[in-house]
């Protein structure tokens, strides 16, 4: 049975692509198709960047390791969705056009801190292989810490875009919160 | 009934502007179509063709029935518009309380006019409405009011968003008097022929094409003139971002995001972005309203 998990989480984490591509199919994307492109892959990077941040806790919470095995995919979906929303909000929003591209990238906070976010998760996903796991050693898991820093500007990202924080933004701030407080009183614990 | 000419009861100059402004709409519909092919429109395109009715009635922002584009289609299905008035009130000589029945005996036209919303989309609406100044003319306002004062109505039962401190509810909007005299400011009665529908603001909103969206306050209980310059809903939520004036304005960035480009709703997911135009392409119509002023000090 347990040999049947990694596989259906794979076809799972595929959802946000059936979705799209059924909507693309049948001319349901809605009356702004681009920006719904970009809004539902956006959504789902972040929603994949909290699934990732809550198998260390759910470990803890079950008592089991199973969660951890998933950790590594749901990250890479991660950064196979930022890269869609990066793409689709390059290519279909703004056609390759670099120039008022790079204007927005430096002036629009917005897009600075989601930009640098995909940025920051390059490195991770090119060190998320075993072998990398063994040559990184001990640098492997300071590195990966950045996750921490890629999630919290990923939902500044969300709420600076956002006419108002209500209420999706608001959310994924109070989920991202709860989960670095997992971290916080874990390392505590270990203290003591 | 006696039947008055447009001449008796507006100013004649105004009378000639609103004649130059349709005119100038003949042309716009007729001088932009040989630009409306996709790829190629990114310069100019302002009055394309009518957004369908589906969009204009499933994709709108109404934060008092929810956040989401989708939902004031959804939740405002069932909300009580009858019966409805609307009170005239502040400096004017005696206060009236007018039933959404008498209002709309004033006759409504099709005025096809662009809504440009600030988060960068635009529409083009064919309207029901008549010009703000007549519904005012029923009042004898003081020369102490400067500014006019539009409230949306208060109604946490039916309106779910108004539960929530998004906004500070009951959600205000205004304009400058010269400004909600333009004959451009329109009374909204209905779209594309029918009754307003409830997620548009019915029975009765402001519409004011050279605005951002925000601008055109729904569903209208009070108007009030008023000395002092109203504290507007979104300019009390984010005083930085959003000022009284709110003109389309490309060359003013909102302090998050890009102002000089629009997207147009329902076109295909192929379509580039075009450009944004001073005063939402009224410029013509209304930039002598602001002449001497500091557009990028007065947002």
């Amino acid at each position: 049975m347990k040999n049947y998990f990694k596989p259906a989480v794979f076809l799972l984490s595929l959802w946000p692509i059936y979705i799209i591509v059924y909507q693309l199919i049948y001319n349901k994307l809605g009356p702004e198709p681009v920006d719904r492109i970009i809004n539902h892959f956006g959504e789902w990077t972040l929603i994949f960047v909290l699934l990732t941040l809550s198998m260390s806790p759910l470990k803890k919470i079950t008592n089991s390791l199973e969660w951890i095995k998933f950790r590594r995919m749901l990250g890479l979906f991660a950064f196979f969705y930022a890269s869609i929303h990066m793409l689709s909000y390059v290519g279909l929003d703004y056609r390759f056009d670099f120039e008022p591209l790079i204007d927005d990238v430096l002036k629009k906070k917005f897009i600075f801190i989601g930009f640098s976010a995909w940025l920051l998760l390059i490195p991770l996903a090119i060190t998320s292989s075993d072998k990398m796991v063994r040559i990184l050693k001990k640098n492997w898991q300071k590195l990966h810490r950045l996750v921490y820093i890629i999630s919290i500007f990923g939902v500044l990202h969300f709420i600076w875009l956002s006419k108002t924080i209500f209420f999706k933004p608001l959310i994924f701030l109070i989920i991202l919160i709860i989960l670095l407080l997992f971290r916080i009183n874990l390392k505590k614990l270990n203290l003591s | 009934m006696k039947k008055f000419k447009h001449s008796e009861i507006t100013p004649e100059k105004i009378y000639k502007k609103r004649r130059s402004f349709i005119k100038s709409m003949g042309w716009g519909l007729g001088a932009f179509t040989l630009n409306s092919v996709p790829l190629i429109n990114v310069k100019a395109s302002n009055l394309n063709e009518p957004t369908s009715y589906e969009d204009i009635t499933t994709y709108n922002n109404y934060y008092e029935f929810g956040t989401g584009k989708g939902d004031p289609h959804r939740r405002a299905k069932n909300f009580t518009t009858k019966p409805w008035a609307v009170k005239i009130e502040g400096e004017i000589e005696k206060s009236l309380e007018l039933p959404i029945e008498e209002i709309l005996t004033i006759k409504s036209e099709e005025r096809i006019l662009k809504l440009r919303c600030v988060e960068g989309w635009s529409m083009v609406i064919p309207w029901l409405g008549f010009s703000l100044s007549k519904l005012l003319n029923k009042v004898q306002i003081k020369s102490t009011a400067k500014f006019v004062e539009f409230e949306t109505v208060y109604n946490p039962d039916e309106m779910v968003g108004q539960r929530y401190p998004v906004l500070n509810w009951p959600y205000i909007e205004g304009l400058r008097i010269d400004e909600a005299m333009h004959p451009l400011t329109t009374v909204v009665t209905g779209l594309y022929g029918k009754p307003l529908p409830n997620q548009n603001g019915a029975p009765l909103r402001i519409f004011i094409p050279w605005k951002y969206g925000f601008k055109s306050a729904k569903s209208i209980v009070k108007i009030r003139l008023t000395k002092n310059m109203p504290n507007t809903a979104w300019k009390n939520a984010s005083p930085r971002e959003y000022g009284f004036y709110s003109n389309v304005n490309p060359e003013v960035d909102h302090p998050r995001w890009s102002q000089a480009t629009e997207r147009v709703i329902g076109e295909s997911i192929l379509a580039p972005r075009i450009k944004t135009l001073m005063f939402n392409g009224y410029g013509d119509e209304v930039a002598h309203l602001y002449s001497g002023m500091d557009l990028k000090k007065n947002y």
